[in-house]
């Protein structure tokens, strides 16, 4: 390099701006294809974070609602049905989970679960079995109120998705910590 | 080129062969390559199953365009397209159970030639880029067969490719931006089996053009043979042409056999029963269960408790046959001549059979410690086993020539089945 | 390197020990096998049986369960039930089907051999909330779509020839049809569904669907029922029936490949011969090597 002078350094500028130059474009063209894979403009928007007013749920009523193509399970729980769920043992769960971790503190009359069976995902039906919850119509699971397992062969509990409540009459699923999640 | 092109014998007669010859000499290369090309003269039929990959690619190839002019890649339609296929397209069925059953058989020939390679230590040097092109195509034969097998849109389709898009997720920084971009979406879904359809119609182009490099390659280096030493002499090779040609004629036709019996008499044992319900992103099946060929894997995949844990040794399980040639220390290539190694190597096999059992149950209670055996001693034999039985094992003489193996030691022979100096020591090195 | 032949096939055999799948988590029994007409490699359906099997998917399972793969033409089509085309237009005539008129609404017209069995529910959600909640399967590949796992080293023989067999599902559809029984002492009922000895689970929402006598079948010339009206052979039937439906070309896939496996068996014969013709030249033991082997091909 230093032999070559001014003018090979001069050179070496112009082939490295060429190839930067190369890279850009080939940058640019590339980014199209790859970005087309992302989810579409349609996906993302029907995936957007879903507000559900609760002014016209009562005491009891179970609403489902579907975010991103599951189904959610909106409870309303009444002041008997909050009782029970907080004095049930956990040893007598097979997925040990105490109330306070099946709802939002605060708000322990509601509960937001997703809609299917954790053994094979049948569609549990609600206010039947014996636990005040659901009973799977597929292979005889039984949640209770909160959406614990109660009976097999289910092996876990309802899962939860993410949410928040904006007020205490308006819940917006899929958003958690103040910002939609990916 | 290479020794390979410097036994090419091919003299254009006709003027008009002259003219193309001296323009594109196309014929000379193929007469080269596929005529001319000295072959050890020792080869078993082990050797016949490139051949019979080959005639597979073909095959796949041909039904798959065919079922493409049939098939609906959406998923509202793509179960009914394939049912469709099965009842109303005239021959549909055998078109779709030829597809299905030869990707299995595809993979039952693909394993032969892995382990007959091992075994003769075909990957060391000189041949280690080819055999390094064989573990690309072996990848992307891994990624055809598993877009191929969601396209049907049945229950095992659908929760297959959830599990597999799912721990890709787990790959640090990238994980769900790659896992975004595979479905096109929040889940597998529409989208999902729309590309899955187009990449898996690419990818069998590409396997074609690295299977150009691959043969490529063997012409160039030459092939190994059981005895694993390199033709010396032309005593020790004969042309491919007629020799190897018959023989992997008929080797692919008795293939065929196997073939055609699966297609005809059981074209579902190979599948899974559930991938005739179709695909319901709310009902799971009880056990998902990968086809058979990607089941070691999986049982590594499931071995270890933390999922970016099993992803890297699921991937890495199949990457470290691609340092074999440097991890094998030994001089010596086939197993033949290694007494030690050759006891290693058949235990290898075995441990591979049983992490296969073992991908298939689920995953509780004593199957799991036996995959973390199994997988631990997969990967020792990769990281201890080739380096350390190559150093300490003395090796069994040997022969003198490839010859010499076919017609025993110090049997006057004369003439040969090459031409004069046209098998002038395509293997160099070893 | 035999071994490796043999090590092969124990992958792959192992491999194929739990590709069936189906919810067994119940610790539901085995069902026992049945002998089939169409079990085998000469295997053929028995036509009449077909057409009975019809008969009980009509008057009993079509009320809840869709055959929405199937249509009426493939009644009369070959290798299945036989019946004859003017036999099938007939029944055809008897359902109808809706379609849209010039103003666009919905009339409903009498279906054609072409149509496709309408389903006895609009949707999945109907079907769902008229059946306690989970809508019954359609029948279409059914068939194909449930087994049983029979373990090592049985899943080997079911692969081989002349002891291959690939009909555990309409063992699995002829043993849940018949077995309905009381819940043994301990089953602990949940509040709503059925106890069947082959259900996984043993809780199905279904209730039994069929009794003794439940449907006529058609009588020879003397007046006297041909097979027994009992659910052992309703249950037969109608599996019979739907292992048709769900693999309609089995008997030309099996003629087929008859015909394509005999073939490959003299090609590869004859190959044989060639081979060995043409590596006689270079003698794989002792002979000697000519020098222009090569260009006498």
């Amino acid at each position: 390099m230093a032999d070559e002078g001014p003018q090979g350094t001069k050179r070496d500028f112009l082939f490295l701006a060429t190839g930067a130059g190369l890279a850009v474009g080939v940058g640019a063209v590339a980014w199209p294809f790859v970005a087309s894979m992302a989810p579409d403009a349609a996906t993302v928007a029907a995936g957007a974070p879903l507000d559900v007013d609760l002014t016209p749920i009562q005491d009891g009523q179970i609403v489902n609602v579907f975010w991103r193509g599951k189904l959610i399970f909106v409870r309303k729980l009444t002041e008997k049905e909050v009782t029970d769920m907080k004095a049930v043992p956990l040893n007598q769960m097979i997925d040990p989970a105490p109330f306070a971790d099946r709802v939002k503190a605060g708000h322990d009359r509601w509960l937001v679960a997703y809609g299917n069976c954790t053994h094979l995902g049948c569609v549990p039906i609600g206010h039947s079995g014996n636990f005040e919850g659901w009973a799977c119509p597929c292979h005889g699971s039984q949640f209770d109120a909160v959406g614990r397992v109660r009976r097999g062969p289910a092996p876990t509990n309802l899962p939860l998705p993410p949410y928040v409540f904006a007020s205490d009459t308006k819940l917006t699923i899929g958003e958690e910590g103040g910002k939609a999640v990916a | 080129m290479s020794s390979a092109h410097a036994t090419s014998t091919y003299v254009p007669k006709s003027r008009a062969a002259k003219w193309f010859e001296s323009r594109l000499p196309l014929v000379g290369l193929v007469h080269s390559s596929f005529v001319a090309f000295p072959v050890p003269r020792n080869l078993n039929y082990f050797y016949t199953f490139g051949a019979i990959l080959i005639a597979f690619l073909g095959i796949q190839i041909v039904t798959g365009v065919w079922l493409a002019m049939h098939y609906d890649p959406s998923a509202a339609n793509a179960f009914e397209s394939v049912e469709h296929i099965m009842r109303d397209v005239n021959y549909g069925w055998l078109l779709r159970y030829a597809h299905a059953n030869g990707a299995s058989m595809f993979f039952v020939a693909v394993y032969v030639h892995i382990f007959r390679n091992l075994y003769y230590g075909s990957y060391k040097a000189p041949r280690e880029v080819l055999y390094l092109l064989g573990v690309i195509i072996y990848l992307l034969m891994m990624a055809t067969a598993f877009l191929g097998y969601t396209l049907p849109w049945g229950q095992m389709s659908f929760w297959g490719a959830t599990v597999i898009t799912n721990i890709l997720a787990a790959i640090p920084v990238v994980g769900d931006t790659i896992q975004s971009l595979l479905w096109g979406g929040y889940s597998v879904g529409n989208p999902t089996v729309n590309r899955f359809f187009s990449l898996h119609f690419l990818l069998p182009w590409m396997i074609a053009g690295v299977v150009v490099l691959h043969v490529w390659a063997l012409h160039v280096t030459g092939q190994n043979n059981p005895a694993g030493i390199p033709i010396k002499s032309s005593k020790d090779a004969v042309p491919f042409t007629p020799y190897a040609t018959i023989k992997d004629v008929f080797a692919v036709v008795v293939f065929m056999i196997l073939f055609a019996w699966f297609i005809f008499y059981q074209p579902n044992y190979l599948g899974h029963a559930d991938n005739y319900v179709p695909a319901n992103p709310s009902v799971t099946p009880a056990h998902i269960v990968p086809e058979w060929y990607f089941l070691p894997f999986y049982a590594i995949l499931r071995a270890v408790p933390d999922k970016l844990g099993g992803v890297i040794l699921m991937f890495g399980a199949v990457l470290i046959l691609a340092f074999a040639p440097w991890l094998d220390t030994s001089r010596v290539r086939s197993c033949n001549y290694r007494p030690v190694y050759r006891v290693f190597f058949w235990v290898f096999t075995a441990n591979a059979i049983i992490l296969g059992w073992l991908g298939a149950k689920p995953p509780e209670g004593g199957y799991v410690i036996a995959s973390q055996i199994c997988t631990a001693y997969y990967f020792a034999h990769f990281l201890i086993v080739m380096p350390l039985v190559g150093l300490f094992e003395t090796p069994d003489r040997l022969p003198g020539s490839i010859l010499e193996t076919v017609t025993g030691p110090g049997k006057q022979v004369s003439g040969s089945g090459m031409p004069a100096g046209a098998a002038a020591e395509p293997a160099k090195r070893g | 390197m035999r071994i490796a032949l043999l090590a092969a096939a124990g992958l792959l055999a192992a491999a194929l020990g739990s590709t069936g799948a189906y919810a067994d988590d119940g610790h539901a029994p085995n069902p026992p096998r049945e002998k089939w007409s169409f079990a085998g490699m000469f295997g053929r359906f028995d036509q009449a049986q077909l057409q009975r099997g019809f008969q009980v998917y009509k008057e009993v399972c079509a009320n809840c369960h869709a055959m929405k793969l199937v249509a009426f033409r493939n009644l009369s089509e070959e290798g299945g039930p036989g019946f004859s085309a003017a036999q099938v237009k007939a029944l055809a005539e008897t359902y109808s089907v809706k379609e849209l008129d010039d103003s666009g609404s919905e009339k409903e017209r009498p279906a054609r051999p072409a149509d496709r069995f309408p389903p006895p529910f609009p949707n999945d959600k109907a079907a769902a909330a008229a059946n306690g909640g989970k809508a019954p399967p359609d029948f279409s590949v059914l068939a194909k779509a449930r087994t049983y796992e029979r373990g090592f080293p049985w899943f080997v023989f079911d692969a081989l020839p002349f002891t291959s067999y690939s009909e555990q599902g309409v063992d699995y559809i002829h043993a849940l049809l018949t077995g309905y029984e009381d819940a043994p002492k301990g089953f602990e009922m949940p509040g709503s569904g059925y106890y069947n000895k082959y259900y996984p689970g043993h809780v199905i929402a279904m209730p039994n669907p069929l009794s003794e006598g439940q449907i006529t079948y058609p009588k020879d010339d003397k007046g006297q029922p041909v097979v027994p009206e009992t659910v052992e052979q309703y249950s037969h039937d109608v599996a019979a029936f739907m292992a048709w439906a769900a693999e309609p070309h089995m008997m030309a896939r099996k003629a087929l490949g008859l015909r394509v496996i005999l073939f490959l068996i003299v090609l590869a014969g004859l190959l044989y011969y060639v081979k060995k013709q043409v590596w006689k030249k270079v003698g794989g033991e002792v002979h000697g090597l000519q020098p222009e082997l090569h260009k006498t091909y």
